[in-house]
């Protein structure tokens, strides 16, 4: 089972991972993002009040899926859910929903590492910060990403 | 062909998308003729290392050949999740 989702709205994980539950699964791990209020590194005095998600939407979901279904051939998934969220999203709020599904633990833990890990590198989202001063700044990406997603080649 | 463009790409050149320009044999040809526009054009695709490209929605590098593709994006790396 395969299921990605773009949307603006919250998403309900308990009902994602019930749904997971149900696959034949042996073990469910997940990742919630979190939109932090200590955002940016080279801004450490300026605090996030919201984040601004954009994306490319002919893209997305095929991207999201692509990553899913290499996730479900790699780890021997029973399942694979990815819920992203857009839109302008207030400090503390769910970003992103990433879980997957095995017959045992370590398949699923190291499959929801990959998912969020390939997601951070390959899925077309731009998040631009605002912070409590008003100013706006688009989030750069980290090299540190790019390295834990090579890490999975 | 058509060009998308997203996050601060899209805020310099003004414009979400536009006609690709006519003669480009593959991405990096592409940029060369939109920088040729100047002014946001310039600015937003002059250092080709903090931009990325995807053909009809597909990740390639800027060596890769437009072919008969319908749509090029261009677009800074990714931040979600």
């Amino acid at each position: 089972m395969i299921d990605v989702q773009v949307q603006t709205e919250r998403f309900d994980s308990g009902a994602a991972l019930d749904a997971l539950a149900q696959t034949g699964a042996g073990a469910v791990a997940s990742f919630i993002g979190i939109v932090r209020a200590d955002g940016d590194i080279a801004y450490p005095d300026r605090r996030v009040t919201a984040l601004e998600l954009e994306q490319y939407p002919a893209m997305t979901e095929a991207a999201l899926r692509s990553i899913s279904e290499a996730a479900t051939e790699r780890f021997g998934l029973t399942g694979a859910i990815i819920i992203h969220r857009i839109g302008r999203l207030e400090a503390g709020e769910p970003i992103v929903l990433a879980a997957a599904a095995a017959p045992h633990r370590a398949d699923a833990l190291d499959a929801c590492a990959y998912l969020i890990d390939r997601l951070k590198t390959g899925a077309p989202f731009w998040k631009k910060q605002h912070f409590a001063d008003g100013s706006a700044k688009w989030v750069e990406a980290k090299d540190s990403d790019d390295a834990r997603a090579a890490g999975w080649e | 062909m058509k060009i998308v463009y997203f996050a601060w790409v899209r805020e310099q050149i003004g414009c979400d998308e536009e006609p690709a320009p006519e003669g480009a044999v593959t991405v990096a040809d592409m940029l060369d003729l939109l920088r040729g526009k100047g002014g946001g054009h310039a600015a937003a695709l002059g250092d080709e290392s903090r931009l990325r490209f995807a053909l009809d929605q597909l990740m390639v590098k800027s060596d890769a050949k437009l072919g008969n593709a319908s749509e090029l994006a261009i677009f800074p790396p990714v931040t979600g999740g």
